[in-house]
C-alpha cells in the first residue's frame, strides 16, 4: 500500500505529488517502463486516427496486386484479394483494442462492485460471489468463453461479454482482498462514527482506495483480453471478414504460411504480439508505481 | 492420507456440480428455438413439435435439467449432426491425441522454464536473470496460435526439417495398434522404430508452440520461489554446515521451492487446455480441440457442448490431482487434513 492510498482528504494533495515524483522515478529507473508508455502511445494513436492515415482502403481488393511481398507501395505486402496488408493492421487496432477495453471495462465495473460489496459485508454475499468466481474457475477460461459465445450467438457483443465473464474471478478476487483489509480500517470507523451509512461509506470510502489497484489490474488484464478475443476471432467466432482485425487476419494467412506468403499472417500476428506486450509491461510497471511490494 | 483425498473428493463436488449446471444453462441459451435448430431448416411445423416433445423442451426447466443429468450419468452426450456419431464417441476416439499432445507441451515447458527459474533465481540481476524476465513476459504475450505458424514457417517452409503440419503422423505410415492411444508408446510397444520417429516429428512443433506458450508462469514462480528458499534460515544454515552450493541450491533450496510452483500447475493446466484448441487447429491435429471448432463452424452444437463439459470436467479432476500431489509432497498438509 502506498502512501497515498491511506492518505486522508487533507493530505491527498502532497500525497499526489508523492505519487508523481514517484513516477518520475520509475520511470527514470525502470527504462522498460518507459518505453511501454511510447508503445501505447503510438498505438493509442493507431487506434484514434487509422482508418484516416492508412494509404489504401483497408477494404478495398485489387486482384491484379494479390498475394504480392512487401514493396515499396506496399510495405507489408498484399493478401490473397490484393488488399493491402498493412492498411488492414493499422485500421484494425481500433477495433481490437475497443473489443478488449470494452470487455476489460465492464469487469471492472461488475467484478469490483460484486468483490467489494463480498470483502466490505461478508456473509451471504460474499459466499455468492465466491460461488460464482469458484464456478467460472473451474473452467479452462478459453473453452468457456468458447462454449458462451457459440451459445449466446456469435457477435461481436457476445466476445465481449465472455471475455468479461472469465476475466471476472479475477477481479472479484482482488477487490474482495482490498476491501476486506480497509473494512476495519481506522478511516472506516471514524466515517462510520460521523454517521455514514454503510452504503455510503462503500461507496465513498472503500472503492475510491481501491481504484489504484483495480486499475493496475485492468492493465494486467487488457492483455489477456486481447489475446482472449483475438483467439476467438482465429476460430471463426465473432469478428466475421471482410472486416479487419488481426486474430481474423491470421487465420487468412495460415494456409499461405505453408507456400511462403509469410506476410499476410506476420504483420496482424506480430500487431497483436506488440500490443499485449506493451500492456504486460505497462502492467507490471503501473504495479511497480502502486504497489512497489509485490514487485517480482 | 486417505482422509486428506476424501475431504479434497468432497471439494470438487460443488465445482462439478457448477460445471454442469453452467453446461445445462448454455444448451438452453441457445439463440431461436433449439427444436427448431435441431429439426433443420427445412423442418415442417409438426417436425418440430415432435422433436420439442422427443428432446423434452416441453417439460418445465427442473425436468429437463434431470433429464440432462441422467443422460450425462450413461455417458450420453448426444449426436453430433455433421458426423452422425455419438459425441461421447468422437471425444473417446479424439482425447488421446489432445492428452499427448498436452503432456509432452507440459513436459517441454517444464524442461526449459524450471531450469531457466533457478538459474535467475541463483544470479539475480545477471544476463539470464534478465533473460529470464524478458522470455517469461514474451511468452505470455506471443498468441500462440501465431507462435505456431511462425514454428511452421520457419521449420517446415525454410529449413524443411519439420514434416508438414498435417495431423498425427504421415499418411505413409499407418496408426500403431491401439493400446493407450499415444502414438509414441504405443509405437514402442509395437516395437515400430519408424512410426515412433514419424509420430515425434509430428509432436515437435506443437508441442514446442504450447511449451512457449506455457513457459512464462513455471519460470517466474520458480524464480520467485527459489529466491524465497535461498533467503531463508536452513539455507543459511546449510550453507554454515559447509554443504557444497550444489546440494545447498538442489537439496535445500530446490525442494522447498518446487511447492509453489506445483500449485501454479493448476493455472497453466488452464492455459494449456485452452491454447491446445488453437494449436489443433494450426497443425491440423485430429484432438478434440480442433472436433470441437469443426462443430463450431457448422453450428453442430451438442459436440460444442460435450467438448466444454470433458474439458472442465478433465480440468477439476486435475486439479484434485495437484491438490493430492502436493498432500503427497509436503507431509505439513496431510497433518492439517
Amino acid at each position: 500500500m502506498t502512501p497515498m492510498v491511506l492518505a486522508q482528504q487533507p493530505a491527498r494533495d502532497a500525497g499526489l505529488r508523492a505519487t508523481f515524483r514517484h513516477a518520475r522515478y520509475i520511470l527514470r529507473e525502470n527504462a522498460v517502463t518507459g518505453f511501454a508508455f511510447a508503445l501505447f502511445l503510438l498505438i493509442a494513436l493507431a487506434a484514434v486516427l487509422g482508418p484516416y492515415i492508412v494509404p489504401y482502403d483497408p477494404l478495398a481488393s485489387d486482384t491484379a496486386a494479390a498475394l504480392k511481398p512487401p514493396s515499396l507501395a506496399h510495405w507489408a505486402g498484399t493478401d490473397q484479394l490484393g488488399r493491402d496488408v498493412l492498411s488492414r493492421v493499422v485500421a484494425a487496432t481500433r477495433l481490437d483494442l475497443l473489443i478488449a477495453f470494452s470487455s476489460v471495462a465492464l469487469v471492472f465495473v461488475a467484478g469490483g462492485l460484486a468483490g467489494v460489496s463480498a470483502g466490505f459485508f461478508g456473509g451471504w454475499t460474499d459466499r455468492v460471489v465466491g460461488r460464482i468466481a469458484d464456478t467460472i474457475m473451474a473452467f479452462p477460461l478459453f473453452v468457456l468463453a468458447m462454449g458462451i459465445v457459440a451459445a449466446l450467438g456469435n457477435t461481436v457483443q457476445n466476445i465481449v461479454l465472455a471475455t468479461a465473464i472469465v476475466n471476472f474471478p479475477l477481479y472479484a478476487r482482488v477487490a474482495r482482498a482490498e476491501a476486506n483489509v480497509l473494512r476495519e480500517a481506522g478511516f472506516v470507523h471514524a466515517a462510520r462514527l460521523c454517521g455514514n451509512g454503510e452504503s455510503r461509506i462503500l461507496l465513498g470510502h472503500v472503492l475510491p482506495n481501491i481504484m489504484p489497484i483495480m486499475v493496475v489490474q485492468m492493465s494486467l488484464t487488457m492483455g489477456y483480453a486481447i489475446l482472449n478475443a483475438a483467439g476467438l476471432s482465429f476460430i471463426g467466432l465473432g469478428v466475421r471478414p471482410p472486416t479487419a482485425e488481426w486474430g481474423i487476419m491470421v487465420a487468412e494467412g495460415a494456409s499461405f504460411m505453408v507456400s511462403g506468403e509469410w506476410w499476410i499472417a506476420f504483420f496482424p500476428g506480430a500487431a497483436l504480439m506488440v500490443a499485449v506486450f506493451c500492456f504486460n509491461l505497462l502492467g507490471d510497471g503501473l504495479r511497480d508505481i502502486v504497489d512497489p511490494r509485490r514487485r517480482t | 492420507m486417505l482422509a486428506l483425498i476424501t475431504k479434497r473428493l468432497l471439494l470438487a463436488v460443488p465445482s462439478l456440480l457448477g460445471v454442469i449446471v453452467v453446461t445445462f444453462l448454455l444448451t438452453r441459451a441457445l439463440p431461436g428455438d433449439p427444436a427448431a435448430y435441431f429439426a433443420g431448416p427445412a423442418a415442417t411445423k409438426e417436425a418440430i413439435e415432435q422433436i420439442r416433445v422427443k428432446l423434452g423442451l416441453d417439460q418445465p426447466l427442473y425436468v429437463q435439467f434431470a433429464r440432462y443429468v441422467r443422460d450425462l450419468a450413461q455417458g450420453d452426450l448426444g449426436n453430433s449432426l455433421t458426423t452422425g456419431q455419438p459425441v461421447g464417441y468422437e471425444i473417446k476416439t479424439r482425447l488421446p491425441a489432445s492428452a499427448e499432445l498436452t503432456l509432452l507441451g507440459l513436459l517441454v515447458s517444464i524442461c526449459i522454464a524450471v531450469p531457466l527459474g533457478v538459474l535467475a533465481a541463483t544470479r539475480p540481476n545477471s544476463p539470464i536473470d534478465h533473460a529470464c524476465r524478458v522470455i517469461s513476459t514474451a511468452g505470455v504475450s506471443l498468441p500462440v496460435f501465431f507462435t505456431g505458424l511462425i514454428l511452421v514457417y520457419v521449420f517446415y517452409y525454410l529449413l524443411g526439417w519439420a514434416p508438414a503440419p498435417l495431423g498425427r503422423l504421415d499418411i505413409f505410415f499407418s496408426a500403431p495398434p491401439h493400446v493407450t492411444g499415444f502414438y509414441l508408446i504405443d509405437s514402442v510397444i509395437a516395437g515400430d522404430g519408424e512410426v515412433f520417429v514419424g509420430a515425434l516429428k509430428q509432436l515437435i512443433l506443437p508441442a514446442l508452440t504450447l511449451g512457449i506458450f506455457s513457459l512464462a508462469p513455471i519460470a517466474r514462480m520458480t524464480r520467485a520461489s527459489m529466491l524465497a528458499a535461498l533467503s531463508s534460515d536452513f539455507v543459511r544454515t546449510a550453507r554454515a554446515s559447509g554443504l557444497t552450493p550444489f546440494t545447498v541450491v538442489i537439496t535445500y533450496a530446490f525442494r522447498n521451492a518446487m511447492l509453489p510452483v506445483i500449485t501454479t500447475l493448476g493455472m497453466v493446466f488452464s492455459f494449456l487446455l485452452g491454447a491446445n484448441v488453437l494449436v489443433e487447429k494450426v497443425f491440423a491435429w485430429p484432438g478434440i480441440g480442433s472436433f470441437a471448432v469443426e462443430a463450431l463452424v457448422a453450428s453442430d452444437f451438442a459436440p460444442l457442448q460435450g467438448f466444454v463439459l470433458t474439458m472442465a470436467v478433465m480440468y477439476v479432476g486435475l486439479n484434485l490431482l495437484i491438490d493430492i500431489l502436493y498432500g503427497i509432497i509436503d507431509p505439513r498438509v496431510r497433518i492439517e487434513a
